[in-house]
């Protein structure tokens, strides 16, 4: 795996300088190594990681299973794709199982995602059905234990 | 007032208390401090560990065990100990599991010492060495390593060391603070010298697998050793587990024996649990143990490369977590240095004189945190050694 890649895999967050110093190389190819995970594809963003409860003040988040008619309009492909183009989906998957297409949404309120859901998603063509879960609280969000109580807070900061 | 001191045997009263300490009594006051100072793995104990104790306490085992350890665990340590290191220890009477490996060097000092024999080790080490000795109305004898031979001992050394009434020689490879170990012919002409004088040797291995470059090879492995070896081990560093407080001691079950004695009356036996958790990690925590010893390798890389880089001459260890930088180069001894870089920096790194007089014009630090923090690290290192230059 591309070193560059591996480091920023691996959750630290370093900027160029920090990560050309690491590997040996100057931030220029650092750079250099990011656009060209960027332009294969490889690299899709960056993101802050934030404290789901914050958010929540501000934003509900959904689970949409959607149910669909593969015929026409491109297949499963052709109907994620057009899903996936509205600015209200996070997340968008094919899934096996008993639906289709997973969904995650936000908005500002509940009655947001609900007009997201009747008004735009139902009406598509090749939309079955949906059902739609939302977030309550979190525990967990990508890696990281949203309420850490510090697991090495009694761990000395010299020791033999 | 408090007069009590005056009930302080004097042994321990003119003890020296350990250096760490004091350090560690201005780093954990200080905000915002960078330490490179922690003598343990970064990494919390992989999962499968950790549910093999949880697990432990819903079966709802709790009790004492077997004073040796269980018997489950002693086998796993006989085919562990086989399987990496060579030689063969009866479960039944050659193998004692500990409170680490700090409990099995007290209990085996002080199993085969009587007042007055000799220890014979290699300086810079661990800090609890000389104090075990003393302890035991011993004499501590230290043989000087030198960052030109990257801290292996010198069997020559070890020669103009000995003294008559010597019994015993503790070696530690690799090597907490230096990072230094020991190839097949140094240790043949070490184990050569051992029979000769007809010395105990002790090996504590606790660093070995985290051997980077080479094989590790374990002295009771050699011909004629086995016999005259307590290999010491546990499961701090290379599975995580400093917590767990678990180690264990292989050896002639004579020595065991006397061993089994003073632990019997003054530890009874490991807890359960963590007995539990080490069987765990002795059958299925390899793969963790290697992915953690690869991200060790790769810090170690770096902060040796920026050592080196900010003008502190440092070896690259060929073992365990730390690097030991020479700092004598600024004119400061270690102490000074250690405590200026802290007091204006806020980087916290041991004074190469806490592990023996022969760790003076060194550092240690342990790259056993984040790349971010080692970086952070570095970089204000970078701008102490500007000042300390311009002078």
């Amino acid at each position: 795996m591309n070193s560059v890649l591996k480091l920023i895999l691996e959750g630290e967050s370093l900027d160029t300088d920090q990560i050309g110093k690491i590997l040996g190389m100057g931030p220029e190819a650092v750079e250099r190594e990011l656009a060209d995970l960027r332009r294969q594809g490889i690299l899709l963003g960056w993101r802050p990681i934030i404290n789901p409860s914050y958010e929540a003040e501000r934003r509900v988040r959904a689970v949409i299973e959607i149910k669909i008619r593969p015929e026409g309009l491109g297949g499963f492909d052709g109907l994620a794709e057009r899903i996936s183009a509205f600015e209200q989906v996070e997340s968008c998957y094919l899934m096996s199982g008993g639906y289709d297409l997973l969904v995650v949404v936000t908005a500002d309120n509940l009655y947001k995602v609900a007009g997201f859901v009747h008004e735009r998603l139902a009406r598509i063509d090749g939309v079955q059905g949906t059902s739609t879960h939302f977030f309550l609280r979190a525990y967990k969000k990508d890696g990281f234990i949203v309420n850490d109580e510090g697991l090495r807070r009694d761990q000395p900061s010299v020791s033999p | 007032m408090d007069d009590s001191g005056r009930f302080v045997a004097r042994h321990v009263a003119t003890l020296p208390k350990s250096g760490i300490r004091d350090f560690f009594a201005i780093v954990s006051k200080m905000k915002d401090a960078v330490s490179l100072g922690i003598g343990e793995p970064d990494f919390v104990t992989p999962y499968h560990i950790r549910e093999a104790a949880i697990s432990c306490l819903e079966k709802g085992r709790t009790s004492y065990t077997d004073n040796r350890g269980t018997q489950q665990l002693r086998d796993e340590i006989s085919r562990y100990v086989a399987q990496y290191y060579g030689p063969e220890y009866n479960p039944e009477n050659e193998i004692l599991v500990t409170i680490g490996v700090s409990e099995a060097l007290d209990i085996l000092l002080r199993a085969v010492l009587n007042p007055g024999d000799k220890v014979l080790y290699h300086e810079p080490c661990y800090v609890s060495y000389a104090p075990s000795v003393t302890l035991c109305h011993a004499v501590p004898l230290p043989i000087r390593t030198l960052s030109s031979d990257q801290f292996a001992l010198d069997p020559a050394a070890l020669r103009a060391a000995w003294q008559p009434g010597s019994k015993v020689l503790v070696l530690n490879f690799p090597t907490n603070p230096t990072g230094g170990t020991a190839d097949r012919a140094k240790l043949q002409e070490i184990a050569k010298f051992a029979i000769e004088k007809d010395l105990l040797v002790v090996s504590d291995e606790i660093y070995s697998e985290l051997t980077f470059d080479g094989d590790h090879v374990s002295i009771a492995s050699l011909p004629g050793m086995r016999e005259r070896t307590v290999f010491l081990h546990g499961f701090s560093k290379a599975f995580a587990m400093t917590g767990f407080r678990i180690g264990y001691a292989c050896g002639p079950a004579a020595v065991i024996d006397g061993m089994l004695k003073v632990h019997q009356y003054g530890i009874m036996c490991a807890s359960i649990i963590s007995q539990e958790a080490a069987v765990e990690a002795l059958r299925n925590g390899r793969d963790s143990m290697l992915h953690m010893r690869d991200k060790y390798r790769e810090r170690r890389d770096f902060i040796v490369r920026r050592f080196n880089e900010l003008g502190l001459p440092c070896h690259l260890p060929r073992g365990a977590f730390y690097a030991f930088p020479q700092v004598s180069g600024t004119g400061l001894d270690s102490m000074t240095f250690a405590s200026k870089l802290l007091e204006q920096q806020k980087v916290a790194v041991v004074p190469g004189t806490a592990f023996g007089a022969a760790g003076a014009g060194f550092c240690r630090a342990s790259f056993s945190t984040s790349y971010e923090r080692i970086h952070e690290a570095c970089e204000r290192i970078g701008r102490f050694m500007d000042t300390v230059q311009k002078r």
